[in-house]
């Protein structure tokens, strides 16, 4: 059987080393009434098998290329630096547990270190956390924080945050009596004030009137921000917002279908004890080598227990070390590289489509990234028109707003070369 | 041996990387947004080669004890094997390469495995749907307290406690603390296993849930599981199962028949999805049909090999994740299953049990064994016997590491002083077993004769024993606003 070591005479030895005869020896204290004869599955396969079986799921799926893909609304593809994989598959780093042993989990206890600061360094706030699942999560925790320092209830989501990360804030907020609202007006109860930049749509708000909103009434700011986005614009650390999550995807990792990917969090320095999760700091031994360790782990659930800042325990480490490798391989002018082709790509494509008849830019008068929303006529159809040309087109944002009908939200990377604009738009002028 | 910082080695000239020209021409510029939008600064992040990048990664890499290397038994981890076919299938580009909002008709392939994976967890555990969106295991405690709540209150019942018992691991109370519960301590009697008498005193009107682990952490499964049950169910209360042991026992018994309603599992420990250091892993939980309208949307629905993802659930608890959940690890489990089959996993099973016991009894002359055996698929031993020498369980864990071995889980069960929780799991041969019980053998001695030696271990390793104390001042000191240097991250020297 696969991956198992024990040959039937080793099995024999240890039974005679233990002192017993038999395998139902050892399982005396399972009530004989709870056992079974056998587990209803099928037996298992080879390797050969069981990979042409899973490849055959795979091949179910249609894979649309990167350079054809205009679709985002959270998850986006980027060029991946083959660094990345090739960091992320050595086996000592994903077949580590979490660093528990500092002295022999130096390797992840540094990496995260320098994950925390290139975090705290893009989103200009003074401490990040060692990651956490996913923006969606990562906007509930911070909400949370809010919760717990403020002492009020209230939660105001302001303009378009990702919807899904709407419905996990209230999944979340529900057993902490937390009670969330959608709108732009804080008042005395409300905790902290949450907005995505750019947001859902891929419009840019104006992050720090909301952050003054939020600290005219003693709420806390919480921007919700695309990591790319922040090799040129203004961070929250600048405006002044409190507390910075975000999904990390961008920074390295495949869409997978939506996950694995990782969430981020930096705060002020006020709130760094409210932080859920893993922190690692720098610390000392004896001969006076510097080494790295988990730190402040009295907020944490293994020492808190029910006290703890949040139940968090296995992160999103491998992530966050694919997400280390993409920023120290790109540096700031990599980034900011990236962020300008895709500006300058998604501005012409949102140029071409706004001239075609019955397209219109859904809020022209607002600025935006990489992602814009544009009201199309017959916006189903269009999709198909484009599938049919092996493009995947705009997300039809209706199925969450409905406001927002008819539009669409196209994106553009550095993924998306001219030709693929072109082709683009000649499929949905056809 | 030390790697510097990335930051440290940072170059204010090292060449940026090659990447693609815009190669259109329009009439947006970014530096046409409005000034207050844009960064005064470029952020600080380091500048390096990609030479330098990848050695910088390949040192920190051999700073790691990991499973590829060393034999890693840290109780309640679950640290077995990681099959490398689990990695190359979820690299498959129609997997990796898939986006979350692709039509459904694009997707049947992601949406079939995943109904198969929902189809094989429920067999093994015994439920009757999963939910395969929590991202890790406190993340599925979280999702299944939640649901439980919301079925009480469906039945127009305002339950407000949890019970867990004092064995039981962190995770447990802070997630019915999240999900709005108190929890109330259930303590444990002399053979380890939960107090029916203190279970009894604690239940009543206002309990919502008992969270179990069973076997428990200290590795002995709860004989008395259906009078437990019992219990529980009697007082109008619901039992939850922590599957972080789930380990134990495959193909040999199953939660939903001991009686629990509601099971989360690791698929990062159980199912050999790895563990990155720290995650991803992913903590599906199953349902009995009384929970089931409560799942979490949305759910995999299958009708007649057509695929669906299904949002509309009226009394779902909501969305607790983005997307489908950690759909990679998914892809990495469901590998493992079909490649171990039910006879595979029954062994599995069987086998973790066999050599857990196998090491208990090789060193139980050498250590305190707080409780008799046999044990499942951990046990855990306690250092006490060393407390005239000085030695603690801190001491052996380190001696262990400079003898090429990652430390058991320590101090934990809270139940148990000086305690070493050991899980060896099936993937450990004989060889290493026997290996790691005479490394035990000898710390034990040098703990009897030469104990101040024992406290300066490791030497072997990158940094000896780090000073987190006068980390943690350090960081005290910088939180009152009395310094400038983080400790949790490097800054720049002024």
């Amino acid at each position: 059987m696969p991956y198992l070591v024990h040959s039937p005479e080793d099995r024999a030895a240890m039974l005679a080393a233990i002192g017993v005869r038999s395998m139902d020896d050892l399982l005396v204290d399972i009530p004989t009434s709870l056992r079974i004869p056998k587990l209803d599955l099928s037996d298992g396969l080879s390797e050969f098998e069981t990979m042409a079986h899973v490849t055959a799921l795979a091949a179910r799926n249609r894979l649309y290329p990167d350079r054809l893909t205009f679709r985002g609304g959270g998850v986006y593809r980027r060029f991946v630096p083959a660094a990345v994989a090739a960091v992320t598959s050595k086996p000592e780093f994903y077949t580590a547990y979490t660093p528990y042993q500092p002295e022999a989990s130096q390797g992840t206890l540094q990496a995260i270190y320098e994950f925390q600061t290139l975090i705290a360094e893009l989103t200009g706030l003074d401490v990040a956390n060692a990651s956490l699942y996913d923006g969606a999560t990562a906007v509930a925790e911070a909400a949370m924080m809010a919760r717990t320092h403020t002492d009020r209830t209230e939660v105001l989501v302001a303009g378009y945050l990702h919807p899904e990360y709407l419905e996990v804030l209230r999944a979340f907020g529900e057993g902490r009596g937390i009670k969330v609202r959608r709108g732009s007006d804080p008042g005395p109860k409300t905790a902290a004030v949450i907005f995505q930049q750019p947001d859902f749509l891929g419009l840019l708000v104006d992050a720090k009137a909301l952050t003054e909103a939020a600290h005219g009434v003693g709420a806390l700011a919480i921007a919700c921000v695309d990591p790319i986005s922040l090799a040129v614009l203004a961070p929250p650390g600048e405006y002044g917002a409190d507390i910075a999550v975000g999904e990390g995807q961008q920074l390295g990792m495949h869409p997978s279908f939506g996950g694995p990917h990782v969430g981020f969090m930096a705060c002020r320095r006020e709130l760094v004890r409210r932080l859920p999760g893993r922190l690692v700091g720098s610390a000392h031994d004896a001969e006076g080598r510097r080494g790295f360790v988990l730190a402040l782990a009295a907020r944490e659930q293994h020492i808190r227990r029910e006290k703890a800042s949040s139940n968090i325990c296995t992160n999103h480490s491998l992530c966050a070390l694919a997400a280390s490798v993409y920023m120290t391989y790109m540096g700031p002018d990599g980034m900011r590289q990236v962020a300008e082709v895709s500006f300058e790509r998604a501005h012409v494509l949102a140029e071409r489509l706004s001239a075609l008849p019955g397209w219109e830019l859904a809020f022209p008068e607002r600025q935006f990234l990489s992602e814009f929303p544009i009201r199309v006529p017959n916006a189903p159809a269009v999709l198909r028109k484009l599938a049919r040309k092996g493009i995947l087109g705009g997300l039809n944002v209706q199925r969450w707003f409905r406001e927002l009908k008819g539009v669409l939200t196209f994106t553009c990377t550095e993924v998306n070369d001219p030709m693929s604009i072109d082709e683009l738009v000649q499929a949905v002028s056809a | 041996m030390s790697e510097p910082l990335s930051f440290e080695s940072s170059r204010p000239n090292a060449p940026a990387p090659r990447l693609p020209a815009s190669g259109v021409e329009g009439k947006a510029r970014l530096d046409a947004l409005p000034r207050e939008m844009l960064r005064s600064r470029a952020p600080g992040l380091p500048r390096l080669s990609e030479p330098e990048i990848m050695r910088h990664y390949s040192r920190l890499a051999s700073m790691n004890y990991s499973i590829s290397e060393q034999f890693y038994p840290l109780g309640s981890c679950t640290m077995k094997y990681n099959p490398v076919a689990n990695e190359a299938a979820a690299a498959l580009p129609g997997f990796a390469g898939l986006h979350p909002y692709q039509p459904e008709e694009t997707v049947q392939g992601a949406l079939e495995l995943m109904w198969r994976l929902e189809q094989a967890l429920c067999a093994i555990v015994g439920v009757e749907r999963v939910t395969l969106q929590p991202a890790a295991g406190a993340h599925g405690e979280w999702t299944a307290l939640r649901m439980i709540k919301a079925y009480q209150h469906s039945k127009g019942e305002h339950r407000g406690e949890v019970l867990v018992p004092d064995s039981a691991h962190g995770t447990n109370p802070a997630s019915a603390a999240l999900s709005g519960f108190t929890v109330v301590e259930v303590s444990s009697g002399e053979d380890g296993r939960i107090s029916l008498a203190d279970l009894k005193s604690k239940l009543s009107s206002n309990t919502a849930a008992l969270m179990l682990t069973n076997p428990n952490t200290l590795g002995l499964f709860e004989r008395q599981i259906l009078d437990i049950a019992e219990l529980v169910h009697g007082a109008g209360a619901m039992l939850y199962y922590d599957g972080a042991n789930l380990n134990a026992f495959m193909g040999i018994c199953r939660p939903g028949d001991m009686g629990f309603d509601a099971v989360h599992m690791n698929l990062h420990k159980t199912f050999t999805t790895p563990h990155g250091g720290g995650g991803p892993g992913a903590g599906p939980v199953g349902v009995k049909a009384e929970l089931v309208p409560f799942l979490p949307t949305p759910t995999v629905e299958n009708s007649d090999g057509h695929y669906t993802l299904n949002h509309k659930r009226p009394q779902s608890i909501g969305r607790v994740r983005s997307f489908y959940g950690n759909f990679g690890m998914l892809v990495r489990a469901y590998t493992y299953i079909v490649a171990m089959g039910g006879d595979g996993l029954t062994q599995a099973s069987r086998d973790a049990v066999l050599s857990a016991n196998y090491l208990r009894v090789q060193v139980q002359d050498d250590l305190d064994m707080p409780h008799d055996g046999p044990c499942m698929h951990e046990f855990v031993a306690s250092a006490q016997n060393l407390s005239h020498e000085g030695v603690k369980a801190l001491d052996i864990a380190k001696a262990l590491l400079d003898r090429d071995f990652y430390a058991p889980t320590i101090y934990f069960p809270l139940v148990v002083p000086e305690a070493l929780m050991v899980e060896p799991t099936e993937t450990e041969s004989k060889a290493t077993l026997d290996a790691f019980a005479k490394a035990i053998k000898e710390i034990v001695a040098e703990a009897r004769t030469n104990p101040q030696k024992l406290h300066q271990e490791p030497r072997n390793l990158p940094v000896g024993r780090l000073d987190d104390v006068a980390a943690a001042r350090k960081i005290n000191t910088y939180l009152q606003g009395l310094s400038e240097d983080p400790i949790l991250r490097w800054k720049a020297p002024s």
